[in-house]
């Protein structure tokens, strides 16, 4: 039986209570009052806290008496091998909420909101019969893209899976050549021949648009490695889903840019269902940003229905990036409210937790609140910016249901670089 | 003119256009400090160091999913497969990702790679090591597919693949790497897409490539014997196909019989066999036949491995049934 002398011991080798206080909320994500911690010294550890302790005491090189280690498991149990420098990420901690200007909230809404009707508009002209095939919507996810765009730079590349019209249109793509290319015409941004699922934009550095899901991957794992070796400054945000994120290629991928230090951001986009299957049927461990723990590439969680919280994850990660220290995950946590496709009843969820997310987690409608709250806004000029964005989507898209189908004489273009003998 | 085994000349090819092209870089399985798991990259790494000559896990799926990544970053990437067995674990990056991304953005992405290793059967490696993966691959719009034959061709048509703006996949045969045959001194390409008349000859026409076209010289010899006078054509590209060649050599030998290593059904035979009978019906006195390995996976055993292969003797005596 250990003794209260051996506990005190054990608080006092790990630097007192608050700073096991401070480093056991670090391991667990479960904020600890100093108190308590203290209270140990006298009540004793309690067992769930133990293993936390054991790792902490061997990473401080501190003795760990006998009795404390819990039965039928050794210390062995409780090394550390990964190689992450987690404290070394924490030097990258300094991005602050109060240093986003009102302007950047400001264009938080309005590309959010820009994103919403623009795929909402998609959806309408989807079941006018106006477009066709697969088509999967952004509606929920805007935070993601929109906070992630505004921390990286023109020069960046960004790739993506099928999901991309969002990723496209925060990239400067053409709304006009994206709702052409939706209702197969031949302005649209592949001349028709791409689809929902397949759009490039290379003058805005956005590489598809990939329809297999997670091939995306170790593509812009390459975009990563042709920065590097051109010595250009820029970095690969690559973008997947938390279905892709159990595809052996992904984890290719990590492996691949960890042992040449590329200039890759993963952003797993965890909308916690893989189609019709929920993370939890589908991942063993559900905990995507650790995934690459094995790999030595850092990762953390983020609140992926929050623009700020994930512009401040972003610029994080982008100066990690960008210093050298190669990949890095986030994985965001956030939620379509739309089917998976336009095909799909969605009976793998309630009609609830949609509700329920929606009503409490929007990410515009946090916006709104922020922007009134904050005497950004108010909620007239919220409103008529609506008006202003719908609008001008409603006449582009007009403006493409009346322009010309895809030419025939494109059928046979750009199938090679050169003339294509058919 | 000086000798070089194909295996050299590949690996010159590969030298020349890295000197003259800095982002030309050649990725792969052992392709580094190991200089190749057939010695096909021997040397390079010590002229053109690790940046440019990177050894992969083995990971064929990432790594060539990164080479087409790479490939619309700017760069050139050579891809070696260690064998092209390999390569099915990577399938959805050559077909999917490489050959369609330049249609699916309306000519805005191209991917210009190139995908190289050892193809077909070699000796006794059985039926995973064997594959011949040529028909596949011909299928496929978007690709093109280069299955050279001897030094000259195989150092020139590579050359070729390297600065074409398309992915090429560029089909090398293991049997051949030791192989010596003469060499241009000067500065040389070959245009992809055009055959070779390796042989010309009045009676019968036989196609073949890659080690095939050994096989048919073989056969065209033994039927000189019998005073059948055989046009061999070396193939060089099999998509897309120079039937241009072909058609016009059928017209004057007014028979054909195709050589290939690969399996029957579907192959490049039949591709063949539909173009002339098309194109050249009339011009026809006898059915056009072809030749092809076995329709079994290869098996171990040397003597049945034997069997399966079409070697000279198999493609004479077929020859010689046409008359």
């Amino acid at each position: 039986m250990l003794k209260d002398k051996d506990y005190s011991n054990i608080i006092d080798e790990l630097g007192g209570g608050r700073l096991l206080a401070k480093n056991l909320s670090k391991f667990t994500n479960i904020v600890l009052n100093e108190k308590t911690v203290y209270s140990w010294k006298q009540q004793g550890i309690p067992d769930r806290w133990k293993p936390s302790i054991i790792k902490l005491l061997l990473k401080a090189g501190g003795t760990i008496p006998q009795g404390f280690i819990p039965p039928g498991m050794s210390v062995n149990n409780f090394q550390d091998n990964s190689s992450l420098n987690t404290e070394l990420l924490e030097k990258y901690d300094n991005f602050n909420e109060n240093d986003i200007s009102n302007k950047t909230l400001e264009s938080f809404y309005e590309k959010m909101l820009y994103l919403r009707r623009f795929e909402e508009r998609v959806g309408q002209l989807y079941g006018l019969g106006l477009i066709g095939g697969f088509c999967h919507l952004y509606i929920g996810q805007e935070a993601v893209s929109v906070g992630m765009e505004a921390a990286i730079n023109k020069d960046d590349n960004v790739i993506t899976g099928y999901r991309c019209h969002a990723h496209l249109l925060s990239r400067g793509a053409s709304p006009y050549k994206l709702l052409c290319e939706l209702m197969g015409k031949g302005d649209g941004i592949s001349k028709g021949k791409g689809g929902s699922m397949h759009m490039f934009d290379p003058k805005n550095n956005f590489w598809g648009g990939h329809g297999i899901v997670g091939a995306q991957v170790p593509i812009g794992t390459g975009l990563a490695f042709a920065s590097k070796y051109l010595n250009k400054p820029s970095l690969s945000l690559t973008y997947f889903g938390d279905g892709a994120a159990n595809q052996g290629q992904v984890y290719e991928s990590y492996n691949m840019a960890s042992l040449w230090k590329l200039p890759i951001i993963f952003c797993i986009e965890n909308n916690q269902y893989g189609m019709g299957t929920s993370i939890k049927r589908a991942s063993a461990g559900t905990d995507l940003s650790k995934h690459g723990e094995s790999f030595g590439i850092p990762g953390f969680a983020v609140n992926g229905m929050n623009p700020i919280s994930v512009y401040l994850a972003a610029q994080k990660a982008v100066k990690w990036v960008r210093e050298g220290n190669g990949p890095i995950i986030l994985e965001m946590k956030t939620y379509r409210y739309r089917g998976h496709s336009m095909s799909d009843p969605a009976k793998y969820r309630t009609r609830e937790e949609v509700q329920k997310m929606r009503e409490e987690q929007d990410p515009i409608e946090f916006m709104k609140k922020k922007l009134v709250d904050k005497k950004i806004y108010s909620s007239k000029k919220l409103q008529s910016i609506d008006d202003k964005i719908r609008s001008e989507i409603s006449n582009l898209a007009e403006k493409a249901i009346n322009s010309n189908p895809s030419n025939e004489d494109d059928l046979y273009t750009d199938v090679l670089c050169e003339d294509y003998d058919e | 003119m000086s000798k070089f085994p194909v295996r050299s000349a590949i690996r010159d090819a590969m030298a020349e256009e890295m000197r003259s092209n800095p982002n030309v870089f050649l990725i792969g399985e052992e392709v580094g400090e190991y200089e190749g798991a057939y010695k096909v990259s021997q040397g390079l790494i010590s002229e053109f160091g690790n940046q440019r000559i990177v050894d992969t896990p083995i990971t064929e799926a990432g790594f060539t999913g990164l080479a087409v990544g790479a490939s619309m970053g700017g760069l050139r990437p050579i891809v070696e497969f260690m064998t092209w067995n390999f390569a099915f674990q990577a399938i959805d990056q050559i077909i999917n990702s490489a050959a369609k991304t330049y249609y699916m953005s309306g000519g805005l992405v191209n991917i210009p790679i190139v995908f190289r290793g050892p193809n077909g059967s070699a000796l006794q490696v059985a039926a995973q090591h064997s594959h011949d993966l040529s028909a596949l691959f011909t299928n496929i719009p978007g690709l093109k597919v280069v299955a050279p034959y001897d030094s000259a061709d195989a150092k020139g048509l590579l050359k070729s693949a390297i600065r074409d703006p398309n992915p090429v996949i560029f089909l090398e045969n293991e049997l051949l790497y030791n192989e010596v045959f003469e060499v241009p001194e000067i500065d040389y390409s070959i245009p992809i897409g055009s055959a070779n008349i390796k042989k010309s000859g009045s009676d019968i026409t036989i196609t073949s490539f890659s080690r095939g076209v050994h096989a048919a010289l073989k056969a065209a010899e033994l039927l000189e014997k019998e005073n059948i006078s055989a046009e061999v054509i070396d193939l060089r590209t099999l998509r897309p196909l120079d039937t241009n060649t072909i058609i016009k050599s059928v017209k004057k030998t007014n028979r054909l019989v195709s050589v290939e290593e690969g399996w029957m059904s579907s192959g490049i035979g039949a591709e063949i066999i539909s173009e002339v009978t098309s194109k050249a019906f009339d011009y026809l006195d006898a059915p056009p036949e072809r030749i092809a390995a076995l329709n079994v996976p290869l098996p171990y055993a040397s003597n049945l491995e034997k069997l399966c292969i079409p070697d000279q003797d198999n493609i004479f005596k077929l020859c010689r049934r046409l008359f």
